[in-house]
């Protein structure tokens, strides 16, 4: 009795294909930026279909709009880009405006600027970090650009809280102008806040664009070619990343823009890398326009109108108006179709987000597995935004 | 280039834009596209009036800058409309929209698919004879 | 520790101001090296889990960005042994943050029912507690308790990190409290 002798038989090796794999991502998910689903259709590692499937955050704000006054509304679409808040409610005041033929004094229409700049800056950083925890991981490094870029943006949180008595929703904009005025302390800090950001720059630079990990791991992934952007209309630095060089603030100008137009960033190569450097460099030049913004704030009153003291009476003149402003994520319009009542006959958000996860069919198969979280992540999406 | 002329297109101005036939509208897309070089796609969106919903395609150039509304009228009985989908690849999401807040059919979709409510969800929310408060107790 | 007492690990701001052992144990008998300390056990159970609740990272709405903001540097709510885990199966809060709609409520059923005993929910910010100015609105869940069982809520829009952090405390005190293992 011995150890039976090996067999000389060769061993045969069976090979089969799997057909396609449909992996479901969402809508819980911690890479998926809110309430999204991705149905991804696999073969082997390549993605060969992309569905994303939204809603999960449909909050019926239109058909909300068709029952409020116009003068409690602004503060109802601080909620849809949850980011930059006082970006939505910029835009809708200043398509109630230009339906009512109404007059912003000139230091409200600054005051509205500079809030935007601050939550632009705070929007990207936060956009920043969760792109550090996407591409690096919870565990892997990602996290510490994650905290790096919170601990910046808490600077700006705390500026808004001295002005305005919160974080987030500001409840800056009313139709007619601004609510809260920031005296000479508050500008103060504005422009201490700017250099201190600035400061810090390189540093995020280096722990994201300048690390060789990650420009492996966005050059090239989610190319979106300049006819796919604007046949898809893509908006935002997306739209900039593929070389169309279109900025709200610069093509049709409002607020503080008419005087102080911004410089408008591009890239050609329409990855995610070229969206990541314009979103990185737009940040250096929202810090400029703040410190311009900051020094140069006119004096005169915040708001136009006479004090309201019912805020369901004000009635607005029958016909159409379509304004538009840019937040960080693209244009972001309001088309708003008024019958002469005191609440809007039908209101329609033009979100950027829900433009740009459209390209998501296009873009995304064709690529491997792990790059359709950098892909989603260079989007920016904002899922209160994609679904209102 | 100027605005774009489209009086053959029976053009006639609206509050914004311009108001056009439902059957012309595919061609008149095409043309400004091809012709007069609005290839950036804006927004399409729809209002419910009495007589019917007119539906809006707002489509922009960057060469001179310029953004037009394009607007068709459709019956308010089985409201039914030519999909731009296939001249303009971002209207498939905004067309997809509108048939669920709406209930417009888009003839020649690719996908005619509610987007933002349930699958199975009877109704389209934003007609105006649909309350706001429509009980939630829908289950899947 | 220096003073002979049972150190205690995850602990250092006693936020419900019974973190250590020996406030919580029956009897403390010490040796040279070491001790034994007699705690009932119910009492040593909710003492672990309550200095170690892990949620899932579940945002909705912008209340999410106010979470993530807690448990960035400034308020780390890491200090408390609150640690964020991607899968149900791993997590035993289940924190609410954002409005809750029609499409969204099955997924957040099914989500609650795949996570393991004890397990506990807070409601985060206004929408989740009673769908906030939404309520009305056809697609939405007027609150998430019409979906879960909610342990806390949080009131707030969006609530700040320190309101979240004093929920997150609640809890803890809820769980000391609680007459037996387990929600």
């Amino acid at each position: 009795m011995g150890v039976p002798a090996v067999s000389a038989a060769p061993i045969e090796v069976v090979e089969r294909e799997f057909g396609e794999l449909a992996l479901n991502m969402g809508p819980q998910h911690p890479s998926t930026h809110g309430v999204l689903r991705l149905v991804l259709h696999l073969s082997g590692e390549t993605v060969v279909k992309a569905m994303p499937v939204i809603g999960y955050l449909h909050r019926g704000v239109e058909k909300l709009s068709e029952h409020l006054a116009y003068d409690q509304l602004a503060p109802v679409y601080e909620r849809d880009d949850y980011l930059s808040p006082t970006s939505n409610s910029n835009a809708y005041v200043l398509a109630v405006e230009k339906l009512g033929g109404i007059e912003v004094p000139r230091r409200a229409q600054w005051v509205r600027a500079l809030a935007c700049e601050w939550q632009r800056i705070a929007s990207h950083l936060v956009w920043l970090g969760t792109l550090g925890l996407d591409l690096g991981g919870a565990l892997g490094g990602g996290t510490t650009l994650y905290m790096y870029c919170f601990r910046e943006r808490e600077k700006i949180l705390d500026w808004l809280e001295a002005l305005t008595g919160t974080r987030f929703h500001t409840n800056v904009n009313m139709v007619g102008g601004v609510r809260y005025d920031p005296d000479a302390a508050s500008r103060a800090e504005s422009t201490a806040m700017a250099s201190e950001i600035e400061a810090a720059l390189p540093e995020l630079w280096s722990m994201s664009g300048g690390n060789p990990i990650f420009q492996e791991r966005t050059r090239g992934v989610g190319v979106i070619s300049k006819d796919l952007a604007l046949g898809v209309g893509v908006t935002g630095p997306t739209l900039r990343a593929s070389g169309v060089a279109y900025d709200v603030r610069a093509a049709s100008p409002y607020d503080a823009y008419r005087e102080l137009p911004p410089k408008v960033v591009t890239r050609t190569a329409g990855d995610a890398e070229a969206r990541f450097q314009v979103r990185f460099e737009e940040i250096g030049v929202s810090l400029a326009l703040v410190r311009t913004i900051t020094e140069g704030l006119p004096a005169g009153p915040i708001f136009s109108r006479k004090p309201i003291k019912n805020p369901k009476a004000t009635k607005l003149p029958a016909g159409e108006a379509y304004a538009a402003v840019e937040s960080p994520r693209g244009e972001l319009g309001f088309h708003i179709v008024s019958d002469g009542g005191p609440k809007p006959y039908r209101l329609k958000i033009n979100a950027p987000s829900f433009k740009n996860l459209q390209v998501i069919p296009h873009v995304v198969p064709g690529g491997l597995l792990a790059d359709v979280v950098a892909t989603l992540g260079s989007l920016d999406p904002v899922m209160g935004d994609v679904d209102r | 280039m100027s605005a774009p002329d489209l009086t053959r297109f029976g053009a006639s101005p609206a509050p914004i834009g311009i108001a056009i036939a439902p059957g012309v509208l595919l061609e008149a897309l095409r043309h400004v596209r091809d012709a007069h070089g609005y290839r950036y796609y804006v927004l399409a969106t729809a209002i419910e009036r009495e007589t019917g919903f007119e539906i809006v395609h707002a489509v922009r150039r960057h060469d001179p800058e310029d953004t037009l509304f394009v607007r068709v009228h459709v019956g308010k009985d089985a409201p039914e409309v030519d999909s731009a989908a296939f001249v303009y690849a971002g209207a498939e999401w905004h067309e997809r929209e509108i048939f669920d807040l709406f209930g417009v059919r888009f003839r020649g979709h690719p996908d005619p698919r509610r987007i933002l409510m349930p699958d199975e969800y009877p109704g389209h929310p934003l007609r105006k004879d649909f309350a706001m408060d429509t009980p939630w107790g829908y289950r899947p | 520790m220096a003073d002979g007492s049972l150190p205690v690990v995850g602990q250092p701001m006693p936020a419900d101001g019974r973190g250590r052992l020996d406030d919580l144990a029956e009897e403390v008998v010490r040796f040279p090296g070491g001790g034994i300390a007699l705690v009932r056990s119910d009492v040593l159970f909710h003492w672990a889990q309550k200095s170690s609740l892990w949620p899932l990272t579940f945002g909705l709405a912008c209340c999410a960005i106010e979470m993530m903001a807690t448990f960035a540097g400034r308020f780390d709510a890491d200090r408390f042994g609150v640690i964020l885990r991607p899968t149900p199966r791993q997590a035993d809060v289940l924190v609410i943050a954002g409005t809750v709609t029609i499409k969204m409520a099955p997924r957040i059923r099914t989500l609650y029912d795949q996570m393991a005993q004890p397990k506990w929910v807070i409601s985060m910010g206004s929408c989740a507690n009673s769908g906030d100015h939404y309520r009305n609105v056809y697609s939405v869940v007027p609150g998430v308790d019409h979906v879960i069982p909610v342990d806390i809520y949080v009131a707030g829009c969006p609530p700040t990190p320190e309101a979240l952090l004093e929920g997150v405390f609640a809890l803890q005190r809820k769980i000391m409290e609680a007459g037996r293992v387990g929600a």
